[in-house]
């Protein structure tokens, strides 16, 4: 809070804080407090589940049932719990792996796939385009679970279910990135820099691999995370187009896990978080590509 | 008249090499996605129409057992019969009229408060707003299933911290009752992406220039009005893409009764579409196979489609 300070001729004033609105419209007190209040009941709606899924994840089956879910248990046993889950479920950091595999392979794939199709809608003009355009747009709107059951009939008639590739030919395709990518080349890649380009004698595929792809860099984070997530989310593809346990990815394994008569709910919780951890850790890392993405996909929609 | 023409014909010779040019180029970095966008979106649905039209049957016994596809079915050509089963079977109905009960409930309890927090944060009561934009965005990281796992435990007295609290209904945990247990699944989805929606709309908040606000201002307009007049309005097409978005999830409702399924032993297999169509599917409903699940799935398709396409309009009219 700085000072008064009065002027030469006596008055006196107070200069506004930087970053803050004009003190005639600052807002009251009261209105400052229900708002925070507000925002804090919301936050812990938002949060609660998750502290508690982290407090469960140290307790046994006793501890879970008869102490308070809030905070630890008796004794604090990640490790007794690792020893169970992993027990138990031989397999469940292979699943873990897959998941990690499943959803680089079909985000990093996706991204070319979805930019360079954006890019292309943006800066070309070629027959069929617009066609092409309001397929995937409509493809935007398809309900993906109901292509579900449809998909797993076709891939098993062409022999692809029960393989890596049932998972992650289906979570690549992203409409949703085509039309990121495509709002973002048409604003940010300037056609007089690719006509520049051209005429200094580079190729197409030169100039889209050397200059595009650092131009759309952003939106590619973007597309990246979401496509990435999205494969990491997928339940009902791989539940019905994987038989092998050892294909499982994270969210069938622990699908398994629940499914039993008496599960062990400690090692169920602790597996929830094992595989909840990798997908918060990127959000928070990646959170100023993924953010300004959305911006330019809700703003520019 | 013929210098006219060798004028205008050598521009136009030149465009068309340039044409084909962007012909080509265009084609190429799309055709990659396109291809894989025919094999994931229209050869699912063109073979979904075709096996729609189909049965499973067995393969009759004796003699011919096991002379047709796998596990002694043969497929039938049944025309259309597959569409009147499940158009005519009450718990198909059932089930569209309880997602179409929670849409019409969730939507916009979850749009709504997307939108409050979004204005909250918008406006100049907040500071530090990262805190804030990453704890209710958090949810949205965790998967459907997960969360779904997370809140049925919450929700079971053995294991929830606060399930105790509640009495037991029609026999049942309090959230499981099967008065309750759509309003439970309601929470989870609100829970997972109402953050994700105040993203859309603190992005479309953020980008109306704030010079409307002080012109605005300087016209005596308060606070309150400026939300109502010129915010909310500004936000409208970022609304209808979030409501479209969620017409569409909400369709497709599967993960959460997955799970609440295994936690109660009175919800059927057909508690919703998506449900009914993946028991269908794998024989725990009759009639069974990919014909009728396919068909279910097509339907639904169909209702997605038709209800976006409605809201649409409906939105559209609004706005005139």
């Amino acid at each position: 809070m700085s000072a008064l300070k009065p002027t030469v001729d006596g008055l006196e004033y107070r200069p506004s804080i930087e970053g803050q609105p004009p003190r005639s419209i600052a807002p009251s007190a009261m209105a400052r407090t229900i708002t925070t209040i507000l925002l804090v009941v919301a936050l812990i709606y938002f949060l609660f589940p998750v502290l508690w899924v982290i407090f469960a994840s140290t307790k046994n089956n006793h501890d879970i049932v008869s102490t308070f879910g809030f905070w630890f248990g008796e004794k604090v046993d990640w490790s007794g719990n690792w020893a169970l889950l992993t027990g138990w479920q031989p397999m469940f950091l292979r699943w873990v792996g897959n998941s990690i595999f499943y959803s680089t392979a079909a985000a990093t794939i996706g991204t070319l796939l979805s930019v360079s199709a954006g890019y292309a809608m943006a800066k070309f003009r070629y027959p069929g385009r617009s066609v092409m355009l309001g397929t995937i747009m409509a493809g935007l709107l398809m309900p993906v679970a109901i292509l579900t059951i449809p998909m797993v009939l076709l891939f098993s008639q062409i022999g692809l279910n029960n393989t890596i590739w049932a998972v992650i030919i289906p979570c690549m395709v992203s409409p949703f990135g085509v039309f990121l990518g495509n709002v973002y080349a048409t604003t940010s890649v300037p056609t007089e820099l690719l006509e520049a380009a051209r005429i200094d004698g580079a190729g197409e595929a030169r100039i889209f691999f050397t200059m595009v792809i650092r131009l759309l860099a952003p939106a590619m984070v973007t597309i990246f995370l979401f496509i990435f997530v999205g494969t990491w989310n997928n339940f009902m593809l791989p539940l019905m187009m994987l038989s092998s346990p050892e294909l499982k990815p994270v969210t069938v394994g622990l699908y398994g896990m629940m499914s039993y008569y008496e599960p062990q709910k400690g090692a169920v919780m602790m597996g929830a978080l094992i595989g909840v951890l990798p997908l918060i850790v990127l959000f928070i890392f990646l959170q100023r590509y993924w953010q300004s993405g959305l911006a330019a996909g809700a703003v520019k929609g | 008249m013929s210098t006219a023409t060798a004028q205008t014909s050598k521009p136009r010779r030149r465009w068309s090499r340039q044409a084909r040019h962007e012909a080509v180029s265009g084609w190429a970095f799309s055709l990659p996605f396109f291809l894989c966008f025919i094999l994931v979106f229209i050869a699912p649905i063109v073979s979904a129409v075709r096996a729609s039209l189909f049965k499973q049957q067995a393969a009759g016994g004796g003699l011919y057992g096991n002379a047709g596809g796998e596990g002694g079915k043969v497929d039938v050509f049944v025309g259309l019969e597959n569409y009147v089963v499940a158009g005519t079977d009450p718990e198909f109905w059932k089930g569209v009229g309880r997602v179409m009960l929670f849409g019409i409930v969730q939507i916009p309890i979850m749009i709504g408060l997307a939108l409050a927090l979004a204005l909250l944060l918008d406006s100049f009561l907040v500071r530090r707003k990262t805190v804030w934009r990453l704890g209710y965005f958090l949810p949205y990281a965790i998967p459907g299933l997960i969360a779904a796992i997370i809140w049925g435990y919450l929700y079971i007295p053995e294991v929830s911290p606060f399930a105790d609290f509640f009495p037991n209904m029609e026999g049942n945990p309090f959230f499981l009752a099967p008065s309750i247990a759509l309003w439970s699944m309601a929470n989870m989805t609100t829970w997972t992406y109402t953050g994700y929606n105040m993203l859309i709309f603190l992005a479309a908040l953020q980008a109306i220039p704030r010079d409307l606000y002080e012109a605005a201002r300087i016209d005596g307009a308060s606070g309150w009005k400026i939300t109502t007049r010129i915010k909310i309005p500004m936000v409208s097409s970022a609304a209808l893409l979030a409501v479209l978005l969620s017409i569409v999830g909400t369709i497709q409702l599967f993960n959460e009764p997955t799970i609440l399924k295994k936690l109660t032993t009175w919800m059927p297999n057909t508690y919703t579409p998506m449900l009914m169509a993946y028991q269908t599917s794998t024989g725990l409903l009759t009639p069974s196979g990919t014909g009728p699940a396919s068909a279910i799935s097509i339907l639904m398709a169909l209702i997605a489609g038709v209800l976006a396409v409605a809201y649409f309009f409906a939105q559209r009219k609004v706005n005139q």
